[in-house]
């Protein structure tokens, strides 16, 4: 049983289809890099198994659990937890409130109009715990709005952490970096997957970045399933060649 | 990022925090004393609490969650006619009819909330303007119930029975300002407490970032609504002291002009700040005050303020605060 199974999934905005029919299973514990052209449908594709939209047709299931049609939150309740490609934070709040925000909404805290002592040390304990991993320790009293941009993805990721999630899902995690952040980021995301074995599914364009860190790849190329398999496999792959280099297969 | 805000991400240790606090609260308690010495009477400082409870109860949904309503004079209203038509119709109870105003304008906010929680900016901010205007109609042409636009006379703000104790606030003196400043201080303690809150919170990760608040698991139009309810209630109990206030209930309590109002009060003293709106209220309740004993032109000076501040600071006039975060 896949952890997450994705079955002949399609989107189409108006006369647009951005997917045609994609499938895809991950299993638990695996780090699955999704990569592919510009345009091919990454993004789309993360966001309906995250539930920023529904598919036109296909279904999703995480779990063992229909969720195709659930909204994101729910998802987010069920262990699912996504970061975006232009970096979603909330700018003009510290890095600590940041993750303590999404530190309650997992304690499932959220409708709470008051909370005692113990339980908001407790919290304050999961925070620190999380900047620690995150290396933000020494920046959680700073506005997230005005850290440089790899420590806000880093923040980013830290409340996706927060919410302990099952499935991590990251929308090009290096986008915009320089050597030093995209080193970084990816010693993060290899220790969240060798130590903390998170199921880990993340697009991304860094080559370096995905042959050092994926099990698998999946390819994408005009809204559909290019290839699939080890990262020696895929640079094997004529058919990836020639979606990357033009033509020349 | 602007200056005010680099300075507030270094945060000032609490002991130096509570010295506005204390201050602010002293100048309050001590209103009956000075407010007579600079020419101002006490009924002045009571519609100054009246109306910056209005606009921090607004500002629950403006300042904290980032949704604009421009109807919040509806559940204003609303609390003035049920406390009104309470001590009118039912009992002599100031109690319960501060209870009933407030649950009339919270109740009918919750409702109304419920409808409109999925729209967003500007059509948000239509359809409350539409409910408000609504309201004012079928208070303007309930004539038998309300008196029309003569407003609800003939109710008096009654004692207040505590056992063997009397708590007279039917009289002119300063006994009803303090009244009105117990009523005000709970209910702000509330809302900073509120703010404090895993709700709160999640209010002002809705403000923030939509997008991401949803993906961290609150469902945003739910929290919307909550939000709105809240600041309705709020804003409802303001209205109903404000018809204890003046014995008094009318039409105009719930027409837009008094909403754009809660707005400019809001606005102007500063949205991101807890206690901006009180201040945008004193300035805005005592220029009215002052001006219009010269001129009934005196809203066109409030409006001439109004864009100086906009523009000089666009934060309000406590926007040099350090910001108010969610801890």
């Amino acid at each position: 049983m896949s952890f997450l199974e994705v079955d002949a999934v399609a989107k189409s905005f108006g006369s647009l289809v951005a997917l045609r029919g994609v499938s895809l299973s991950v299993q638990p514990g695996e780090l699955r890099a999704v990569i592919g052209p510009n345009g091919a449908g990454k993004t789309t594709f993360f966001n309906l198994i995250s539930g920023f939209f529904a598919p036109s047709a296909g279904t999703i299931r995480f779990n063992g659990r229909d969720v195709t049609r659930l909204p994101a939150y729910r998802r987010v309740s069920l262990g699912m937890a996504r970061t975006f490609q232009v970096t979603e934070v909330f700018p003009e709040l510290s890095v600590l409130e940041n993750v303590l925000i999404a530190v309650e909404v997992a304690a499932g805290y959220r409708l709470r109009p008051w909370l005692g002592r113990s339980a908001r040390a407790a919290l304050r304990g999961r925070v620190d715990e999380i900047l620690a991993l995150a290396g933000l320790g020494q920046k959680a009293d700073r506005l997230v709005g005005e850290l440089a941009h790899g420590d806000q993805r880093a923040a980013e990721i830290a409340m996706a952490l927060a919410l302990r999630p099952r499935l991590l899902l990251l929308d090009e995690p290096t986008a915009g970096m320089g050597d030093q952040e995209t080193y970084e980021i990816t010693r993060l995301i290899r220790r969240l997957h060798r130590d903390a074995k998170l199921t880990i599914v993340l697009i991304e364009h860094d080559m370096r970045v995905i042959f050092h860190l994926a099990d698998r790849i999946s390819v994408l190329d005009q809204g559909r399933l290019l290839a699939e398999g080890t990262p020696a496999e895929i640079a094997a792959n004529e058919a990836v060649q020639a979606a990357y280099l033009g033509k020349a297969a | 990022m602007n200056g005010a805000a680099v300075v507030a991400a270094i945060r000032r240790p609490a002991e130096t925090r509570w010295l506005p606090l204390a201050a602010l609260w002293a100048v309050l308690l001590a209103v009956p004393l000075w407010l007579p010495l600079v020419g101002g009477y006490t009924a002045l400082a009571g519609r100054v609490l009246v109306l910056g409870l209005a606009a921090i109860g607004f500002n629950l949904l403006l300042g904290f969650t980032g949704v604009m309503s421009f109807g919040h004079a509806a559940y204003f209203g609303l609390g003035a006619y049920g406390a009104g038509l309470t001590l009118r119709y039912l009992a002599a109870s100031t109690p319960l009819a501060m209870l009933l105003g407030t649950l009339l304008g919270g109740v009918a906010g919750t409702l109304f909330g419920l409808l409109i929680a999925r729209r967003r900016g500007v059509y948000f901010a239509m359809v409350t303007i539409a409910f408000g205007q609504v309201c004012y109609y079928i208070a303007y042409s309930w004539n038998d119930l309300t008196g029309g636009f003569d407003g609800l006379r003939g109710f008096r703000r009654a004692p207040i029975g505590l056992g063997p104790l009397v708590l007279d606030i039917a009289g002119d003196g300063p006994a009803f300002y303090y009244f009105l400043l117990g009523v005000f201080a709970a209910a702000v303690a509330l809302m900073g407490l509120l703010l404090r809150s895993p709700l709160g919170h999640s209010f002002i990760a809705i403000r923030e970032n939509e997008r991401r608040a949803r993906f961290l698991g609150i469902p945003v139009e739910r929290h919307i609504w909550l939000s709105f309810s809240i600041s309705c209630g709020f804003t409802a109990l303001a209205g109903s002291l404000y018809a204890l206030l003046n014995n008094f209930a009318d039409p105009l309590g719930l027409h837009y002009s008094l909403s754009g109002e809660i707005v400019i009060m809001t606005v102007m003293g500063g949205m991101r700040t807890f206690w901006g709106p009180l201040l945008g209220a004193a300035v805005f309740v005592v220029l009215q005050d002052y001006i219009s004993s010269m001129t009934t032109n005196w809203m066109s000076f409030i409006g001439l303020l109004f864009v100086v501040v906009v523009l000089f600071f666009p934060r309000g006039l406590l926007g040099f605060l350090p910001r108010r975060g969610a801890r």
